[in-house]
């Protein structure tokens, strides 16, 4: 099929999804034991709100948001809080991180949320329920669903991208909850649109899942009478299709402007585990306790997709799979291209865990030694941020990074199809990786002492509004005091000049909105990214809540002035 | 963190650098059977000896530098460069002057620059240049093509005593024909072109040994692109603005120019696309990059071999155009994902990168 626009670059490799495919989605036994790492999410940790010893019935909240960018986290079994302590986390470095542990009593014992009708329910109480269930992206990013969706209030949102490409071998988790959940993935989907208002839904899914395809469409008839249309686009298999950007140029044709969000070009990027994650959360009231995980790899015996609860440990997933634990060469959380590879078994599942590759040596061996770039050209041609990679590692490696930001480091998704084709076997997306983190290193030194400038900022802020909001109510009590006075010619707080001050506090107030605006994105954006720590994003925090503070002054300065001009006689 | 490569699934490319580098030796073998058929055994005492010196001097310089040798030797780079200034010296050329040209390519073009990867310029031609400029009288004496079997083919013992250094260069020289650009180029002004061809200005036969040659690169070159060891880009760039040029000479005046045909088969034009100019390392990166550095070769070649001192002129050309690709890159990247237009230029336009 012949497809109207395209990102460039891109590779092919084999895909290996055939082994997790052939079995139905089943459910791994509940676990005992559930690790609950306090940040599995991007944004601020989640704090603790239960007890040492107490008892949690699955589905409660046992830590809240803590923030603007957080979620909220809940025991994914019934059973005794056992220890909040530091704990093995699933990631490449092996850090380690405080868990909620929760030993469980065998039983499920399920303390739910009211349904809600998502049709219905206002907009306010669907993103709290959002918010309340603890639901974040599950394609891997972990972004709080319900932060995306607020961002739509500074824009306008025509259509809702359903993330269903799966771009990267061996991950099928997307296509097993499709061929089994297709329908409430649709009506996840319209949930979400609603909230965001578009005005349709997109769905790009690559051609090599035709089962997923077909229950798809199946449920797209049988949901016609919806006023929401649903389009379903099927595209040729190409890594990094699932790239949110690549997905919508290839879709729509629009390219999310460097350090943009898709919402800035009208669309809400989500994948359908997150979807069906969120019509439960509404339409059941279950939070997010549960996920698809594909686990596959050489190394396992019965390789296929579960439904496992949060908090399982790693270990004893694969041990349901049939782990042969003398094959296993590396175990891998995520895809083999971006994935990141673990050292712990007894690390647990989390949100962010769709993918569990358990390789054998053959399968996915060490990576022969690095040799030097012959500057070949190999990976400019598949970047797909049409990137130069070979000038970047060269910067990257040379700690040149403003030339390396010359190049725009900062565009490069870290998909790794260019260390993929490297015939020098460089493994570049992890020097880029590393460059980037030297740098915002480098800024996030710089903005400590911006920290404290921005506090005080704050502060005079608060003070500003509290101060604009009280003339505002002097000078509409005086009104209502003495209606008949005649219209000041002076000393009053307008000035003297009212309509051309009316025009300016009109100027102020846009322009307060739109650093409001900035400051909530370049917020969303951080945490987006994943990197940021939470000092940084307190900064930023604290940069967001006084623009807010100068937006309110700037309203209620209009407001007292417009009031002024209306009734002056 | 990318755990699958691209050799694990057996694409055209060679996934490894010796890999690229080999396919790079397999490649030249039809330009040095040809070369060795029309000029003889003095295109094998060329070779040997400059591969034993480049593996001999990378092996020191990798020790010196306190390298692993074994394991980088194993790249094949080395011998790479040493094929590349052995086929184009002229053929028997004298042992020290192999050595000198080997010491400029590795020891400095390659080594004192920080290595592969890190050499601004190509080192065979440094190497070539420097004896060039250095030695203009031994680089001038390219024998006749008098074959390697054929009656009047130079016996090797002949030709090893030439390369030991024990001919005297009066007898070399009356061996020696010139190359067909270099007896174009000492053409009378009074004669006309069709006058000069008329009056055999070259040894029999040389016209077509020198096609010959450049027809046989020209399928290595043909390999190497199909095994998308080169791009297309610069062969294509230089050689098409090569004929482009040429034939605008040649339209101008076409009793005083060489044809295209001539400039692109007469001289080293078909090697220095394919093999020469194409070395990764030397390049401008960017594929638009490399499509305005072929083109710039093109121009240059022709540039020199119109008005400047030297018959041909390809060395040269690549030399300089060495020197501007760092510039190049920096003034055709790709306009990239998410930004309106291309950046340009060396500063960044601060500010733009994050936020
Ligand atoms: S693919 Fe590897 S060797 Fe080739 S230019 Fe890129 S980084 Fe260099
Ligand atoms: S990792 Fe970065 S530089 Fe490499 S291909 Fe992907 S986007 Fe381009």
């Amino acid at each position: 099929m012949a497809e109207r626009f395209d990102f460039p670059g891109g590779i092919t490799p084999p895909t290996r999804k055939a082994r997790s495919t052939r079995a139905p989605l089943r459910t791994a036994p509940l676990p005992r034991r559930v690790i609950l790492p306090l940040d599995q999410h991007a944004g601020a940790p989640a704090e603790p709100c239960v007890e040492l010893g107490q008892r949690v019935r699955t589905g409660e909240r046992i830590a809240r948001a803590s923030g603007l960018i957080s979620a909220a986290l809940h025991a994914s079994i019934t059973g005794r809080v056992a220890a909040i302590e530091e704990h093995a986390l699933p990631a490449g470095d092996g850090r380690r991180g405080p868990c909620i542990v929760i030993e469980g009593e065998g039983e499920d014992d399920w303390l739910t949320l009211p349904s809600l009708d998502w049709r219905q329910a206002p907009q306010a109480t669907l993103l709290e329920r959002l918010d309340a269930a603890g639901v974040v992206g599950l394609g891997g990013a972990a972004f709080p669903t319900q932060v995306k969706a607020r961002i739509r209030e500074l824009h306008a949102i025509d259509t809702l991208v359903v993330n269903a490409a799966e771009c990267e071998p061996y991950i099928s988790a997307d296509d097993l909850t499709l061929r089994h959940f297709a329908a409430d993935v649709l009506e996840g989907a319209r949930l979400m649109a609603r909230l965001a208002g578009a005005e349709r839904i997109l769905v790009g899914i690559e051609d090599d899942k035709p089962e997923a395809l077909q229950a798809l469409q199946a449920a797209r008839e049988a949901s016609l009478a919806e006023a929401m249309p649903v389009e379903i686009r099927p595209i040729a298999t190409r890594y990094p299709s699932g790239g949110e950007r690549q997905l919508i140029k290839r879709l729509l044709g629009r390219e999310v402007p460097s350090g943009g969000l898709p919402a800035d070009v009208g669309t809400h990027c989500h994948n359908p585990g997150t979807l069906r994650a969120a019509l439960a959360a509404v339409r059941d009231g279950v939070p997010l306790v549960e996920r698809v995980v594909t686990l596959t790899g050489e190394a396992l015996a019965r390789p296929g997709n579960v439904v496992a609860r949060l908090g399982t440990p790693i270990g004893e997933l694969l041990h349901f799979a049939g782990l042969d634990p003398r094959a296993l060469h590396r175990l891998v959380m995520g895809g083999p291209m971006m994935g990141e590879a673990l050292g712990e078994l007894a690390s647990p599942v989390v949100k962010a865990t769709n993918c569990l590759i358990a390789a054998t040596r053959q399968e996915l061996p060490d990576p022969p030694p690095e040799q030097p770039c012959i500057r070949c050209g190999a990976c400019e041609e598949v970047c797909p941020a049409s990137l130069l990679p070979q000038q970047l590692y060269w910067f990257a490696r040379g700690r040149e990074h403003d030339k390396a930001e010359r190049f725009h480091l900062f565009d490069c998704i870290e998909c790794g199809a260019c260390s993929y084709v490297c015939p020098s076997h460089i493994p570049l997306e992890q020097y880029y990786r590393a460059a980037k983190q030297a740098i915002r290193a480098q800024r996030r030194e710089a903005a400590r002492a911006d920290h404290a400038r921005h506090r005080f900022e704050f502060r005079q802020a608060r003070l500003a509004r509290e101060q604009a909001e009280k003339e505002a109510r002097r000078a509409a009590r005086k009104r209502a005091a003495a209606p008949a006075a005649r219209r000041p010619a002076g000393g009053d707080t307008q000035g003297t000049a009212p309509a051309a001050d009316l025009r300016g506090l009109r100027i102020a107030h846009s322009a307060a909105t739109a650093a409001e605006r900035k400051a909530e994105k370049a917020l969303a954006r951080a945490a987006e990214s994943g990197e940021a720590d939470p000092a940084s994003l307190d900064d930023l925090e604290t940069q967001l809540a006084t623009a807010r503070e100068n937006r309110q002054a700037a309203e209620a300065r209009l407001q007292a002035a417009r009031d002024a001009e209306e009734k002056p006689a | 963190m990318s755990l699958m490569h691209a050799d694990q699934t057996a694409p055209r490319r060679p996934a490894s650098t010796a890999g690229v580098m080999r396919w790079l030796l397999l490649a030249t073998l039809p330009g040095i059977a040809a070369l060795t058929w029309h000029f003889g055994w003095g295109v094998l005492t060329n070779l040997g000896f400059a591969a034993v010196a480049g593996i001999g001097l990378e092996a020191a310089m990798l020790r010196l530098r306190g390298r692993p040798v074994s394991a980088t030797l194993a790249d094949n780079s080395a011998l790479v460069t040493a094929v590349l200034l052995g086929v184009a010296l002229p053929p028997g050329s004298a042992w020290w002057l192999i050595l000198i040209g080997m010491v400029a390519a590795i020891v400095v073009a390659k080594h004192l620059y920080g290595g592969l990867g890190h050499n601004l310029f190509n080192p065979a031609m440094v190497g070539y240049a420097l004896l060039l400029v250095s030695f203009p009288g031994p680089m001038s004496l390219w024998p006749g093509p008098d074959g390697l079997l054929g009656p009047e083919a130079r016996p090797l013992g002949e030709t090893l005593r030439q390369f030991a250094g024990l001919t005297s260069l009066e007898t070399l020289d009356a061996l020696s024909g010139a190359t067909p650009l270099d007896a174009f180029k000492h053409k009378p002004e009074a004669l006309m072109a069709g006058e000069f061809w008329a009056g055999t200005p070259l040894p029999e036969g040389a016209l077509t040994a020198w096609r010959q040659v450049a027809l046989a690169w020209l399928a290595g070159g043909a390999l190497l692109l199909y095994k998308r060891v080169i791009g297309w880009q610069i062969p294509v760039a230089m050689l098409g603005t090569l004929s482009l040029v040429a034939t605008l000479l040649y339209a101008g005046n076409p009793s005083h120019q060489g044809s295209p045909l001539f400039h692109l088969l007469g001289g080293a034009a078909i090697f220095g696309a394919f093999f020469i100019a194409t070395d990764p390392v030397s390049a401008a990166t960017s594929r638009r990059g490399k499509l305005l550095y072929g083109a710039g070769i093109g121009a240059l070649v022709m540039a020199i071999r119109a008005a400047g001192a030297y018959p041909d002129a390809v060395a040269f050309a690549v030399l300089l155009m060495n020197f501007a690709a760092p510039f190049i890159d920096y003034y055709s990247e790709p306009r990239v994902f998410g930004h309106p237009a291309a950046t340009r230029g060396i500063r960044a336009d601060a500010g733009e990168e994050e936020r």
